[in-house]
């Protein structure tokens, strides 16, 4: 998906205008000049000019580029699935893992997206079941991260 | 300094330490050889492991890892015409057209030896001038440190090929970043936006494993291209002929290597743009450069040696002022920062044993590198068969693991994807990831040094420039900004006198 410059420009201005109003709140402190608003309030100013001439960069070429342009792949109803597996299984994963646990969730996750990727069914399924269990001993045992183990009971 | 190098010794040549070189050294070049995973991919996959392990071995891990991936990324572009990695693909063109003229041995052989050589001379320089450099950085004080950094900044945002406006919104954009939590001078909760785990900041791994990983993982669920096809199925002996090669291009070689060096050592720029230039020269100096492009080994041998001599190269101003010298040191100096092995001057007096150990790294990755690399091209054929749609998942899993081993919290999870989503829609607008990058990894030093020499000086401006070696970083900073403002005019002025000529 492509913007044009002059959208991109005025995310980015909303972004330091809110940082410059965010600052206003920040303390003082007493008898130094510079404070914990001044590096982000620096930079904030910045990035405004920055963004008016990327504003200004994109009016001037709003005939030949569209507010928004759809890239090759959102108009791919294929593809879109693709990418939206990937971003749902991350969300999927923040919310569940703590309840279900890692393994459950990274089978279904890996299952997901090995078939929204064309993967055979059989391999698909096969590969989900076991992928998350060699990532769980690697991490769980040899480097002692713990993992949620979550409905299941904790078997090693 | 005899005996810290017997101490480096010890530490490097230890059965734990090699172990890990060497199972890094077959993780970077199976990383490299696949296309769509770069060197970058490698390292921000590498770090929540290397969270584990002392600091030698993780920055062993790391140092391996990169020098082979950078190689291993021209397999690909000599048998599918796909880089592995952005580093190889100067001369992907001319590999593949080598290959298709039956001299894929002649290809991959160049791009092993000369990468080898080529790491072993940024070593070599690295090895003389850190030390050296590091007396003169002891004499730094606050004033000095933020010129560099913005120096380093500077680089980042001019030397690339992107444009300068959307990469400089890309530094600023880290460095607001970096200003997010409680890690500032004055210990003040910024931009907390109300979240307990935002309170110490945005934690570095979650955040390189979601712009350097999960964005890439998106890139390749939504890339449209057809299937790869290997140009040929026969490789011959990758060694034959290279001392040929030596004999007849030492001048390439040592210009390659030379550039490579230098480009590493500037802020921003890495191997990729080390071997763009590299290229660029060889043809420009070369007897034949009419050559160039139709299959001829010499492009391949200077740029295969500059890409491999800038990733030491960008090791020098990571170990000396803490300024990465590209994406790659970047998360680097990230995972020296969490082993407390803070980088700077003081390393080099305090624990010189370790700078040495570094080096060694260095020296043994580019030496094993010959024999593994080899080992790989052999396996290219089966490797670069393996289905990018299972690895793909896999490694999606390895990054969630990944950003939640750092702090146990699924907050990491979460982090990871806000990045990943929010490099993937930079990219796809022209914006660099870099710079960002090193905005985060120097907004705190900058901040700290800018608002210290602010407290110092009373608030005078002027105190920034007046000690002798802030003055000259000072005026050097000035020229990188500037110059590319006077060069506009200088030709706008100039077309404007000439007007046939303009474009």
């Amino acid at each position: 998906m492509k913007f044009n410059d002059a959208v991109l420009g005025a995310i980015f201005l909303a972004l330091s205008i809110a940082v410059l109003v965010t600052i206003q709140g920040f303390p003082k402190i007493p008898g130094q000049s510079v404070g914990p608003s001044a590096f982000p309030g620096l930079i904030a100013v910045l990035l405004a000019g920055c963004s008016i001439a990327l504003i200004w960069r994109g009016w001037r070429e709003r005939a030949s580029q569209p507010l928004v342009a759809i890239g090759a792949w959102l108009s791919s109803p294929p593809h879109v699935r693709n990418f939206l597996v990937v971003v749902g299984g991350l969300v999927f994963y923040v919310l569940a893992a703590d309840t279900l646990g890692f393994l459950p969730c990274g089978a279904i996750i890996l299952c997901a997206l090995f078939l929204t990727l064309r993967v055979r069914p059989l391999l698909a399924v096969a590969l989900a079941l076991i992928v998350p269990v060699v990532i769980h001993l690697i991490f769980y045992k040899l480097l002692r991260v713990p993992l949620p183990w979550g409905v299941l009971p904790v078997m090693w | 300094m005899l005996h810290a190098y017997a101490q480096a010794f010890a530490l490097v040549f230890d059965p734990y330490v090699l172990t890990v070189i060497l199972c890094s050294a077959l993780f970077g070049l199976f990383v490299g050889c696949i296309p769509g995973l770069t060197a970058t991919m490698a390292t921000a996959l590498l770090v929540p492991i290397t969270f584990f392990m002392p600091p030698v071995p993780a920055v062993a891990a790391i140092v391996t890892a990169t020098a082979m991936a950078i190689f291993s990324g021209d397999i690909p572009g000599a048998l599918l015409r796909i880089p592995g990695t952005p580093a190889s693909a100067a001369y992907t063109d001319e590999a593949y057209a080598m290959t298709k003229k039956g001299q894929a041995e002649v290809a991959l052989g160049a791009g092993l030896v000369f990468s080898a050589i080529g790491g072993l001379f940024g070593t070599a320089v690295m090895m003389t001038s850190a030390p050296a450099l590091a007396e003169i950085a002891l004499k730094f004080s606050d004033y000095e440190y933020f010129w560099m950094v913005v120096l380093g900044l500077a680089g980042a945002v001019f030397i690339g090929n992107a444009s300068v406006l959307k990469a400089s919104m890309s530094l600023l954009l880290g460095l607001l970043v970096a200003c997010i939590g409680l890690d500032n001078p004055a210990g003040y909760p910024r931009f907390d936006l109300g979240i307990t785990e935002l309170k110490g900041g945005v934690s570095l791994i979650p955040m390189m494993v979601g712009m350097f990983a999960v964005s890439e993982i998106l890139r390749f669920v939504v890339h449209m291209d057809p299937p790869l096809k290997l140009a040929t199925e026969k490789i011959g002996n990758v060694f034959k002929g290279m001392w040929g090669l030596l004999v007849k291009y030492p001048w390439p070689l040592v210009r390659g290597s030379a550039l490579g060096t230098v480009i590493g050592i500037q802020p921003g720029s890495g191997a990729d743009m080390a071997a763009w230039m590299s290229y660029a020269m060889a043809k420009k100096f070369s007897k034949e450069p009419e050559k160039f492009g139709t299959g001829h080994v010499e492009g391949i041998v200077e740029a295969g040696a500059a890409n491999n001599s800038a990733l030491a190269g960008a090791w020098i101003p990571a170990l000396v002022f803490g300024i990465p010298g590209d994406s790659i040191t970047a998360i680097a100096i990230g995972v020296l920062y969490l082993k407390g092995l803070n980088p700077g001057p003081t390393l080099f007096i305090n624990n010189p044993q370790n700078i040495y150990a570094i080096f060694l790294v260095f020296v043994l990755a580019n030496i094993i590198m010959l024999p593994l690399g080899w080992l790989t091209i052999k396996a290219a054929k089966n490797v670069l068969r393996l289905p990018r749609n299972i690895l793909m998942p896999a490694i999606l899993l390895f990054c969630i693991v990944g950003s939640f081993a750092i702090n146990n919290t699924v907050f990491g999870v979460l982090l990871t994807l806000v990045f990943g989503l929010l490099a993937f829609v930079l990219e796809e607008n022209g914006f660099p990831v870099a710079p960002a990058i090193l905005g985060v990894v120097l907004g705190q030093m900058m901040e700290e040094n800018f608002i210290k020499s602010m407290i110092k000086s009373d608030g005078d401006v002027t105190a920034f420039v007046t000690r002798p070696i802030a003055g000259f970083l000072a005026v050097s900073t000035f020229i990188i900004l500037f110059w590319p403002i006077g060069a506009w005019l200088w030709r706008r002025y100039f077309s404007r006198r000439n007007m046939p000529v303009a474009e």
